[in-house]
């Protein structure tokens, strides 16, 4: 293992677990959340011609989707960095 | 030139363009037909990935169901993509460091049992054949439709191109085939919706044109809504199934995405954990391409269909003068037209005027000639529709000849052959498997067409848990994993089994557990499976201390290199 100690390795998969974890939470908060729980809430504002819980549950949801591995794939790769365990 | 002309030049170059490219990526090794050698960058690997995911289900019926479904059909947009984000984060980097071939593979050294690779061996194997006769139907339905040749005749030639692609070059092979194919299928989705949209809506681009007004100054959804109630259907926005059982159903889709072995094995072929990352977000990106744009299509095409059918008047169009589509279809037994109150005019709607029966599948195939886009864009949509249901063929027939010669002949019954004999073992069992396939495409037993769609729920009920434990338990134990797929599979299987073939008179709301569908069940089998792994586990043995430090390593990217042979 190329980590320094036990130490870092813990420390390493704590970092890994919060950025997945946040990220989880945002990924059900706006598909289940807004797309389905909260549809008939969201759908009394609306974007240009959509109803909003509309927009979440057909369009919304996947660009989100899209935007959180982006987001997962820069965190880790500065995880990996910081703890000098990059791929080269 | 003629149509058909158009359709025989694209569908035939888009069959040579796949054969070269199969003739020039040979498989020499099993590391070459298994994973590519682990050697593809991760932007082809995406690409490859969408067009093995995306399959004639996608391609051809998905926009056609939305459109009838309208809100009720986001369970498909937002089940089969949010399933890359539970890849990406939480499976694809971690089974790649594993570094073996297969799921079954990893099951099965994870839980140091040859009855959990076993069972995941059954489990892969029933997965993927009931998803691959589907794709033949696929293929069928398309040539007989544009190419003018029967049915069965179609899925012979699909079973040929398939048969020479996937037996010589295995997945190397496969991976840039499925490149190309998602080119084809990408462009022949996106050309006509663009069309569409600058037709109703004078925007170009479809996911915006959703949102837009039509030419008549009315929000298409809006339009879409009007039109709907007036028809006697539920408003287009606002679908009929219970919040509970969208929610369940969405659920087991996308967690089903996620454990579906053909979709898995594309992270393998990456040369590392970092690429594996890169792949899945690659993936999503090209199927959102197509996802995004569906539910648009989905929409336009309901307008046109309701407008050229009841005329724009809403008087119903006179079944004389019907439009050359309708005409065409007609002959492949997908429309019907019945004159019930015998006024000679075609009517389409939800309640007792009714007078149309149309299948939800021609939707997206249809579509070009309702709006009367020229020929080629025709032609275009019949070359994308086989990508689509070959390239996802392909994917599948691999995961079963893999599951057979390695994980079934290699990892257990023979453990001695050589590679090479591997190999063959490999391309005998894709031959029979495409045999196979093909007899269920002309043959289909009354269930394929149901079973599919609860392959999802399977895969989410058995494979998932287990691997996602395998994963971040790092104690699991095979004790727990065993008693958790078997219970997660047998209560999904036997409530579907139950509703679906047994008592089908049953399937309503009413009878059904808290309301959830057949369809959402998965959901709750995979939380059964979590719960009884998690039980099992607490009165056992927790997993030897070797097993515990392979785990600690998937963990950290360091050190990975090609995937092991073993």
């Amino acid at each position: 293992m190329a980590f320094e100690s036990k130490e870092h390795a813990k420390q390493y998969w704590r970092k890994n677990l919060k950025l997945m974890g946040w990220l989880l939470a945002v990924w059900f908060i706006v598909s289940y959340g807004f797309g389905i729980l909260l549809v008939d809430v969201l759908n009394n504002i609306s974007l240009g011609g959509f109803k909003l819980g509309f927009w979440f549950a057909q369009q919304g949801s996947i660009f989100t989707f899209l935007v959180l591995i982006i987001v997962y794939i820069v965190g880790m790769n500065r995880i990996d960095r910081e703890f000098n365990v990059q791929d080269d | 030139m003629s149509t058909q002309l158009l359709i025989y030049i694209f569908v035939l170059s888009s069959f040579a363009l796949y054969i070269g490219i199969a003739i020039w990526a040979r498989a020499g090794s099993t590391k070459d037909f298994y994973v590519a050698s682990g050697g593809v960058h991760p932007i082809p690997n995406g690409m490859a990935t969408a067009a093995d995911w995306m399959s004639a289900a996608s391609f051809i019926s998905m926009a056609g169901l939305i459109s009838f479904l309208g809100y009720d059909g986001s369970v498909y947009l937002m089940g089969w993509t949010g399933g890359y984000v539970l890849l990406a984060l939480c499976l694809a980097p971690y089974l790649r460091k594993f570094g073996k071939f297969t799921v079954p593979d990893f099951i099965g050294d994870r839980y140091y049992s040859q009855t959990a690779r076993t069972v995941a061996v059954v489990c892969a194997i029933f997965v993927s054949f009931t998803y691959v006769a589907g794709q033949m139907r696929g293929v069928g339905v398309v040539f007989s439709r544009f190419l003018e040749v029967d049915v069965n005749m179609g899925v012979i030639i699909g079973m040929g191109i398939v048969f020479v692609y996937a037996v010589l070059g295995g997945m190397k092979g496969i991976t840039y085939t499925q490149v190309a194919q998602y080119c084809v299928m990408i462009f022949a989705y996106i050309v006509p919706a663009i069309f569409i949209s600058l037709l109703i809506t004078g925007n170009p681009i479809p996911q915006i044109g959703f949102g837009g007004t039509t030419t008549e100054g009315i929000a298409v959804l809006d339009k879409l809504d009007g039109l709907n109630q007036d028809l006697g259907f539920a408003a287009y926005t606002d679908g009929t199934k219970s919040m509970i059982d969208i929610f369940f159903i969405t659920a087991a889709l996308m967690v089903g995405t996620a454990g579906l072995p053909h979709v898995i094995v594309r992270f393998f072929t990456v040369p590392n954990v970092t690429d594996a990352r890169k792949s899945a977000g690659w993936a999503l990106f090209f199927i959102a391409l197509l996802y995004t744009t569906a539910p648009a299509v989905g929409g336009f095409a309901r307008i046109n269909m309701i407008e050229t059918i009841n005329g724009a008047d809403g008087a119903g169009t006179l079944y004389a003068e019907r439009p050359e589509w309708v005409r065409n279809w007609e002959t492949t037994g997908l429309i019907s037209h019945n004159d019930t109150n015998g006024d000679g005019r075609m009517f389409y709607s939800g309640d007792d005027r009714n007078e149309m029966t149309i299948d939800r599948d021609i939707m997206v195939l249809a579509n070009p000639e309702i709006a009367d886009l020229p020929g080629w864009v025709i032609a275009l949509v019949a070359a994308g529709g086989l990508a689509a249901a070959l390239s996802t063929a392909a994917g599948l027939l691999l995961v079963i000849s893999t599951s057979i010669s390695h994980d079934l002949l290699k990892r257990n019954l023979m453990p001695n052959i050589t590679d090479k004999q591997e190999l063959i073992a490999a391309r005998i069992a894709a031959a029979v498997a495409i045999g196979i396939a093909g007899y269920l495409g002309i043959n289909p037993p009354g269930f394929v067409a149901q079973v599919v769609a609860f392959a999802f729920g399977l895969a989410a009920s058995s494979f998932f848990p287990a691997i996602i434990l395998g994963i971040f338990h790092k104690r699991m134990n095979k004790e727990g994993a065993v008693a958790g797929m078997i219970v997660g599979i047998v209560f999904t299987a036997s409530y579907i089994i139950f509703f679906k073939f047994i008592n089908p008179a049953a399937n309503t709301p009413d009878n059904w557990f808290f309301g959830i569908s057949p369809e959402g069940i998965g959901t709750l089998g995979m939380l059964l499976n979590f719960a009884v792994a998690l039980v099992v586990f607490k009165f056992t043995k927790p997993a030897p201390e070797e097993v515990q430090e392979v785990v600690e390593s998937i963990r950290y990217p360091k050190g990975v290199g090609e995937a092991s042979a073993h």
